[in-house]
């Protein structure tokens, strides 16, 4: 079976975002070799809107047929066969393709001599290990679109930690944050640590509704995050964010309190997993009682660290909200008990209390 | 030559092929398997594993504040990160001697036993099984293929299918009825797991010291509606591959060796008993054998070990074919456990992790990987122990030891019997897994949908004790403490594809040395300083070879079948590459585009 993609005429939809043609068939080239933990290809199989069959077995209307080659879900039993793919874009027979990219980037120039931080395959011909880095400087300037998966690869994420041996970074960092690809597209960084599944099938379906073309790029920030995804933060799509008001905050883990105080750093980081839950509206962080740590951002995790500390910030906004939250609480109080009362005219006895009055007019 | 033919027993002169695969594909991380066969006799005589990846967590977690330790290490995994999170949860209490409430432990043991029923069923129907299939046995031993079409499957009235051609064409990828089914159902148990632990696979609610889950009935009512959603999918699971591998044996006579190994299994034991573990050191044996999946190292069928202590005591990181400088020259930072005992240079706790990239060279250094070994002081041999892909060494030790007695699991002292309630369309089953002949690929398989089951029954006594609990008022879920300036603290527990331990060191309230010790590593791992050849290298070295294909187009399915079952996480991976240059032709699903050019 060849991939060779041929455009299609435009399908005759109304209102269409702009008038170009667009693909019919289009590969994903996924590499998961960063310095990655593979949690990204393994959150990817957690989303049911639109699940990944979903989107290979072509169930998803209007979109382009896709052939997905990712090591974890290959059926090949591995090696050149399943490399195949790989090698035909780096000839530049295999169009159009998106690169994925899960996993940090190591930087491989601080090497000396012979060796590698991480390696994809070997060279056919001298069959040494192919760098990570090999693969990217071959593949991105060929794919039509490349989107960087999971945290690692969109910041540099948890392997860049300070005191890290292998000097390792996002790729947007490697490529360069004006990168353009093929497409015209900038890189479109997921992050996540792991990527929630459904932001990641969303932002990757809406990629490919711009492949078929019958949509615009999707729209990103300044770190090229989906807006509608990462324009908000943590705390207001949280359901503890009201505590917050009236100044209830949890002092340990046994409260269902806000968790500002023990560590939590919702208010300052962009994320709308308190909202979306993690699956199927289920689990979470600081709404189901674990601290947000910032795993979405790129100053994480160093700037978020030691985790279970209270954020330098939250001891001044908590303080500045105690007078405020503990009026507006006392005040909720007393009508709460006010109106857990049922009006007197509710009973049982021989006489009618209600105000009846069947003649009655204004 | 047909498969159903008894193999020949008379040597011919070696015809060698180098052969390879990387990176190895259907399973997490970056391993490679570079192997020597002899297509005259039909066996592999050389296998050497490795690993293309380092990160360096030991490394840059340093220095840091330990109680970030359950964070960071969940990420060395993407597919059981909370079995790092809860170990090195284990480590940390006992290094800050705290003990969580015991509701914070049922949830935690919840949350796992929902992790081994999600991790075990996508690995075995969407990954394992590919191996399986009807369109790689067709590829690979269409004779076989063609018995199971004509083979009635024995246990057709529990899974519903008649022959076992059929069961394998429910695992065809993408198309098969069961391959579909089962990543649905890994995603109702991932929901479960999130009832748990928050998220999946790096959980947000698990802290050292308890978890953050706030413990309402709500949240032990939807675990237990999805968990009897699937439990007539565990039962199923269990008859469907049962059938296909008693057929194997049946159809390749000699399949036994195929990734036969001696027996020497490890297990450090899962799920804590709230009741009486304390996490203290000095009390490890105690609580350890308290475990419902029992801890215990295994060697030609005998148990050497139920302890912890020593299981800890024995544990030597060598290194021989790795990619590190050696640190026995260094200082150590425990040279004696907290109850007296003399701890080696080369335990974890000592380990001092100095990356040193080079060139692969496999008369030499070539792999990121180390490599563990139990010291067995009875016989002076450092044993490369695996792990049997997780789910045969804890039915092994658990089965051996005879010392789980629950309502729904016990074990016999030769097997373990789990009992599972009546479901939408089974009535109430028990299975009993009995300890098999043999350490191989089949028995590393055939025992991880037993273990779903296992886990499945775990987690209904764990609901019921839970929910006990909750409605007595006992509600709470973390227990508050301070991190001691100096400490020291291990975790022991089974991720899902085998023994996982955490080697922690505390000095001025900040991580002095951190070592965590995966499952992978034991399988893994290359030659040692004694020549020891880790478990995969090991296990596929000297097996036969079924595959009908000869060289030309081979595809080594066998090879693959057993690297895979030992379940290999390597966040890195395994290439195929055939010498000579030759590459060889794809098995592909067409929705898969796997095959170009």
């Amino acid at each position: 079976m060849t991939t060779h993609s041929s455009t299609t005429e435009v399908s005759k939809e109304p209102e269409r975002a702009e008038d170009r043609q667009g693909f019919d068939e289009i590969t994903i080239l996924w590499i998961s070799e960063g310095m990655s933990c593979d949690g990204d290809t393994v959150s990817l199989t957690a989303a049911g809107q639109p699940s990944i069959e979903d989107l290979v077995l072509g169930l998803i209307p209007g979109l382009p047929k896709v052939n997905l080659v990712n090591k974890v879900l290959s059926p090949s039993l591995g090696g050149e066969d399943f490399l195949a793919p790989y090698r035909a874009a780096v000839r530049g027979e295999l169009e159009p393709f998106i690169l994925v990219i899960e996993g940090s980037v190591p930087n491989q120039n601080i090497i000396e001599g012979d060796g590698y931080w991480t390696s994809f395959g070997n060279d056919p011909e001298t069959g040494e290990p192919q760098t990570l880095n090999w693969w990217i400087d071959q593949l991105a300037p060929k794919a039509w679109a490349v989107v960087a998966a999971g945290t690692c690869a969109t910041f540099g994420g948890i392997h860049a930690m300070a005191g890290n041996p292998t000097g390792c970074m996002g790729l947007a960092d490697y490529l360069g944050w004006d990168f353009t690809s093929r497409g015209g597209l900038p890189i479109v960084n997921v992050p996540g640590c792991p990527i929630q599944p459904e932001n990641f099938m969303e932002t990757l379906v809406w990629v490919l509704y711009h492949a078929a073309g019958s949509a615009p790029p999707p729209p990103l920030d300044h770190m090229l995050r989906p807006q509608w995804l990462f324009g908000k933060t943590v705390h207001e799509g949280c359901d503890r964010g009201a505590y917050y008001e009236q100044a209830s905050f949890a002092k340990d883990y046994n409260s269902p309190k806000c968790l500002v105080k023990t560590g939590c750093w919702g208010p300052v980081v962009n994320c709308n997993v308190p909202k979306r839950g993690w699956m199927a509206g289920i689990g979470g962080c600081p709404n189901v009682g674990g601290i947000c740590i910032g795993c979405t951002m790129p100053g994480f995790p160093d700037a978020f660290m030691p985790f279970m500390d209270e954020p330098p910030g939250g001891t001044l906004s908590s303080l500045a909200i105690k007078p405020y939250g503990a009026v507006i609480r006392r005040l909720r109080g007393m009508t709460n008990e006010l109106v857990n009362h049922e009006p007197r005219w509710r009973h049982n006895k021989r006489k009618l209390t209600s105000g009846y009055d069947p003649r009655w007019r204004p | 030559m047909t498969t159903t033919e008894a193999r020949p027993t008379e040597r011919k002169p070696p015809q060698l092929v180098d052969m390879s695969w990387d990176p190895i594909t259907r399973i997490i991380g970056n391993l490679g398997i570079y192997t020597k066969i002899d297509f005259a006799n039909r066996e592999v005589v050389e296998c050497h594993s490795t690993s293309s990846l380092f990160r360096g967590y030991s490394v840059f977690m340093k220095g840091k504040d330990p109680r970030d330790a359950g964070f960071i290490t969940s990420r060395i995994c993407g597919i059981c990160g909370d079995n790092h999170t809860t170990c090195s949860d284990y480590a940390q209490q006992m290094a800050y001697g705290v003990k969580p409430p015991p509701l914070a432990d049922y949830i935690v043991n919840l949350g796992e036993a929902a992790e081994y029923l999600f991790d075990h069923t996508i690995f075995q129907d969407n990954l394992v099984f590919v191996d399986f299939c009807e369109a790689m046995v067709k590829a690979t031993n269409p004779s076989v293929l063609a018995r199971a079409e004509r083979t009635d499957a024995p246990r057709g009235e529990i899974h519903g299918y008649r022959t076992i051609a059929d069961i394998m064409r429910a695992f065809n990828p993408f198309e098969g009825e069961v391959y579909k089914e089962a990543l649905k159902v890994s995603r109702i148990t991932r929901e479960m797991f999130c009832l748990m632990e928050g998220r999946h696979v790096h959980p947000s609610t698990l802290y050292p010291g308890g978890v953050g889950t706030m413990p309402q009935p709500t949240a032990f009512t939807d675990y237990l509606s999805r968990l009897m959603r699937v439990i007539d999918f565990v039962k199923k699971a269990v008859a469907l591959n049962d059938d296909v591998f008693d057929f194997f044996y049946e159809a390749l006579p000699g399949y036994e060796e195929v990734g036969r190994r001696r027996v020497l299994l490890g297990c450090w034991g899962a799920f804590q008993d709230p009741r009486t573990v304390d996490y203290r050191y000095e009390t490890m044996n105690s609580w350890g054998k308290d475990m419902y999946v029992t801890p215990g190292i295994i060697v030609d069928g005998e148990l050497v070990t139920n302890n912890l202590v020593d299981i800890n005591l024995g544990l030597r990181i060598l290194l021989g074919s790795s990619y590190y400088e050696d640190w026995v020259g260094e200082q150590p930072f425990v040279t004696h456990d907290p109850l007296g005992n003399p701890v080696d240079m080369r335990h974890p706790w000592n380990q001092t992790t100095v990356p040193v990239p080079q060139k692969r060279e496999f008369d030499g250094k070539y792999s990121w990987v180390m490599s563990p070994r139990w010291y067995d002081m009875r016989t002076d041999q450092h044993l490369a122990l695996d792990t049997g892909g997780g789910p045969l060494a804890r039915l092994w030790s658990t089965a051996l030891s005879g010392l789980v007695d629950t309502p729904y699991v016990k074990a016999t002292g030769n097997s373990v019997r789990i009992s599972l309630p009546k479901g939408e369309t089974l009535p109430e089953t028990t299975l009993e897994w009995r300890i098999p002949q043999w350490s191989n690929t089949i028995e590393r398989d055939r025992a991880r949908p037993y273990f779903v089951a296992y886990a499945a029954a775990m987690a209904l006594q764990f609901v019921e004790e839970a929910m006990g609990l909750v409605r007595a008022g006992e509600t709470k879920v973390f227990e508050n403490y301070e991190v001691p300036d100096e400490a020291i603290g291990c975790g022991f527990h089974e991720a899902v594809r085998g023994v996982l331990s955490h080697h922690l060191v505390i000095k001025d309230k900040k991580i002095a040395n951190y070592h965590p010790y995966p499952p992978t590593p034991w399988n893994a791992s290359p030659r040692d300083m004694y020549g020891t050849p880790g478990p995969y290298e090991d296990a596929v070295q000297g097996q036969p070879i079924f595959e009908e294909n000869g060289p030309d187009d081979f595809k080594g399915v066998d090879i693959m079948r057993t690297v895979r079952s030992f379940d290999p996480c390597l966040p890195c991976g395994v290439h195929m590459y055939v010498g000579k240059g030759k590459t060889l032709t794809t098995l592909h699903s067409p929705t898969y585009g796997a095959n170009h050019g």
